[in-house]
């Protein structure tokens, strides 16, 4: 756990009535790497994920988030929609949440809207139709062609979201995110009912998104060949506590690990050890 | 449904002679079993308190043939008016026809508007029923942002026209302040109280949103009839100054606009110009509301009605993006209120009840939640129907229920169901009303 952390996770609790969803989880995601979150069913990933991105106010601890320019913001302070405003932090879902009344195009437009908001003056500008709104309006099409290109879908930038496979459907959702030009990116299993083709497409992309843009990268995942073939650290949980964590390979052969895969489901524990041989 | 089995295409519905038939006996059936008692016979007390009863076979028959053929009728025009993108027994030429009418319907409307006051400027009867179905028009336009677009249910929309239509009144009555300055004034207080009520609903969703929407409403027209000293209470507002031309009244006098153009005085002049500025106001409206989509706002609007949750994730305010719905919908309801209390002179509570609320609402549903050409259709329809159906005097509220039933029946997503993209690269292509989602929280 040494270098540069842009999430750090510091002792986080989240209660529902009884349940303890996740009991002082510590862990620290680092600038620019891909950092995996894997679990057994009802670890409660999702609720730390739901946490970080502001959907749920955690019952206790910290959760920082430190910019390039140095400057730290604490998570927990903040709510819902400013997570990615002003932290600048992306999330996409475990089901799919896309505008599907909404062509792929508007979906990555609706996601610059902070930009465009500035650009449009509030909307009175963009009402006038000022060649200032026009030119910001044309920067964001392109910049939504470009990443549409990037999760090839750009021969479907017409079609309606809802209208696009399974597995474009994830891929547009990465997109969207994207295109808030976040810092971190939050990825809720971002491989589910992909077929293997699809999935390698997809490490493709999330190498290309840390290697090209810099963004640090959190990604829960079931799919372990995803998992060990492009995370840079991982950390495992069941129960809402953290079991192991460290590079792929130590995660992999440690006991602990296949016990509670094992323990959960055995066709995961035997997917983790078999992943990466 | 035998029919077309072979047919490859997925989302293939039956639609086969075979299966309207079928259909067709299955409904003259039900008829049959359902109207056998109450119509095959009929029962009375006799002279001698006894029950007598006959039998009218007949008219069994007639009722049974007509949910025959009725059933067969509906089950055809349901197939022709289907959603878009699906089988359809259609020919091919009337497929092209209603989408060259579709294309062209808009700008036709809109040139045959126009020439209106011309074409009937002897019809005062016609020249003031175009004004109230141009009123039900920007209502609805106006509505249809909060509803429409932004998937907010609002069943208090009369609120707004009633503080527009009382801020004109009241402002122009005690203060002696011209149309045109009140105008904006009132759409500014009725987008006001657009965002008063917004606060308080903004964490409502569904129903909860729809009955709290209702009870302000509601409390918007009894404050009105309770703050007597103010609103004259019950008695309403009366002797609202009429609209000036920039300045110049219609009327009889020296200074009058016929006077000055050296014309003869005609009461119909206050009526075309009537017309010409709820037509403007109309217009307006539509074109802000079009703007407004193609707008990062507007798409905000859109995004919320199909996904709150991802809107939040994506760094949109959804407080603030809910308030400009509601404060832009609110606006527009109170232009059109101001212009209310100026075409009548005289306005009461009783212009405001959940009745014009509701009417507004069924006419953006009708027209196709979203749709700026179905809503103007369906304002036409409503109201100018309404009015056709004067001479039937009791069927009248019938024949519009049943008629509305039918509707929902064959377009459940409204007159234009399909949503127009706000930005495209290539192919400007409608999306079938089935993906779109409705919001309402
Ligand atoms: N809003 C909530 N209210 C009550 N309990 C909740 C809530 N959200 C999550 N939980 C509980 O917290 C635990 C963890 O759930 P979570 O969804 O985070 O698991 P997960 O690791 O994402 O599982 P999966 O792999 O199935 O997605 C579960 O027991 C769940 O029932
Ligand atoms: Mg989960």
């Amino acid at each position: 756990m040494s270098g540069d952390h842009i999430l750090t996770v510091d002792r986080l609790m989240m209660r529902f009535g009884g349940i303890v969803a996740v009991n002082e989880l510590s862990f620290a995601a680092e600038r620019r790497k891909i950092t995996a979150l894997i679990g057994p069913n009802g670890a409660g990933k999702t609720t730390v994920f739901n946490c970080i991105t502001g959907f749920y106010r955690p019952s206790g601890g910290a959760i920082r988030l430190a910019h390039d320019d140095g400057r730290t913001i604490q998570l927990e302070r903040l709510n819902d929609f400013r997570i990615s405003k002003q932290a600048k932090v992306a999330r996409t879902f475990q089901n799919i949440r896309l505008f599907p009344g909404m062509t792929a195009l508007e979906n990555l437009m609706v996601a610059q809207h902070n930009a465009l908001m500035r650009a449009s003056g509030l909307t009175l500008l963009g009402l006038l139709g000022l060649p200032s709104w026009r030119e910001a309006e044309q920067r964001a099409i392109e910049l939504a062609r470009t990443w549409l290109n990037r999760v090839s879908l750009l021969d479907r930038a017409d079609d309606a979201a809802g209208n696009l496979p399974y597995g474009d459907q994830r891929r547009l959702e990465i997109a969207r995110a994207m295109c808030t030009e976040p810092a971190l990116l939050c990825l809720d299993e971002p491989a589910a009912g992909l077929n293997a083709r699809e999935s390698g497409g997809l490490n493709e992309l999330l190498l290309s998104i840390r290697n090209e843009q810099g963004t640090s990268i959190l990604l829960i995942e079931h799919d372990m060949s995803v998992v060990m073939e492009i995370s840079d650290h991982v950390v495992v949980m069941d129960y809402g506590v953290k079991i192991a964590e460290g590079t792929p390979q130590a995660v992999r052969d440690d006991p602990k690990v296949i016990a509670a895969y094992l323990g959960a489901d055995e066709e995961e524990a035997i997917a983790v050890m078999e992943s990466g041989t | 449904m035998s029919a077309n089995s072979a047919r490859p295409s997925p989302a293939a519905q039956p639609s086969g002679s075979a299966f309207i038939l079928k259909k067709a006996l299955i409904s003259a059936l039900v008829a049959l079993v359902l109207f056998s008692l109450m119509i095959g016979v009929r029962t009375e007390a006799g002279p001698q308190g006894g029950l007598i009863y006959w039998t009218r076979f007949g008219d069994l028959a007639a009722l049974v043939g007509a949910v025959f053929g009725g059933s067969i009728i509906v089950e055809l025009l349901r197939q022709w008016w289907g959603p878009v993108d699906k089988d359809s027994i259609v020919p091919k030429p009337v497929q092209s026809a209603i989408s060259f009418a579709g294309r062209w319907l808009a700008p036709a409307l809109l040139v045959f508007a126009f020439l209106v006051p011309v074409i009937f400027y002897n019809q005062r009867y016609i020249l003031d029923l175009s004004i109230l179905v141009l009123t039900y028009v920007m209502l609805g336009w106006g509505l249809n942002v909060v509803v429409g677009l932004a998937g907010l249910l609002d069943l208090g929309y009369v609120a707004f026209y009633a503080v527009g239509a009382y801020s004109y009144a009241l402002l122009a009555t005690n203060f002696g302040l011209s149309f045109w300055v009140c105008l904006p004034l009132a759409g500014i207080l009725a987008a006001f109280w657009g965002v008063l009520l917004g606060f308080p609903v903004l964490r409502l969703r569904g129903d909860y949103l729809a009955i709290v929407t209702l009870a302000f409403g509601e409390i918007i027209r009894l404050v009105i009839i309770n703050w007597q000293s103010l609103t004259g209470g019950p008695n309403g507002v009366s002797g609202i100054p009429r609209p000036t031309m920039f300045g110049i009244p219609l009327t009889p006098g020296d200074d009058g606009l016929a006077a000055r153009l050296g014309i003869e005085f005609s009461p119909t002049h206050r009526l075309v110009f009537l017309f010409y500025l709820i037509l403007a106001m109309a217009l307006l409206t539509n074109w802000v509301t079009i703007r407004l989509r193609r707008l990062p706002i507007g798409r905000a609007w859109e995004a919320l009605r199909e996904d709150e949750v991802a809107c939040r994730a994506l760094g949109i305010n959804t407080t603030t993006t809910k308030l400009t719905a509601f404060a832009t919908g609110a606006m527009f309801g109170g232009f059109a209120g101001a212009f209310f209390a100026t075409r009548q002179g005289f306005i009461s509570p009783e212009s405001f009840t959940f009745q014009e609320s509701a009417l507004v609402l069924a006419i953006v549903v009708l027209g196709g939640m979203g749709s700026q050409l179905g809503v103007a259709l369906a304002a036409l329809a409503m109201i100018g129907g309404f009015e056709l159906f004067r001479g039937f005097d009791q069927y009248r509220m019938l024949v519009f229920g049943i008629a509305m039933v039918l509707l929902m029946i064959w377009r459940p997503r409204g007159l234009i169901g399909h949503r127009a993209p706000t930005v495209f690269l290539e192919r400007n292509q409608a999306i079938s009303s089935d993906l779109v989602k409705e919001g309402h929280g």
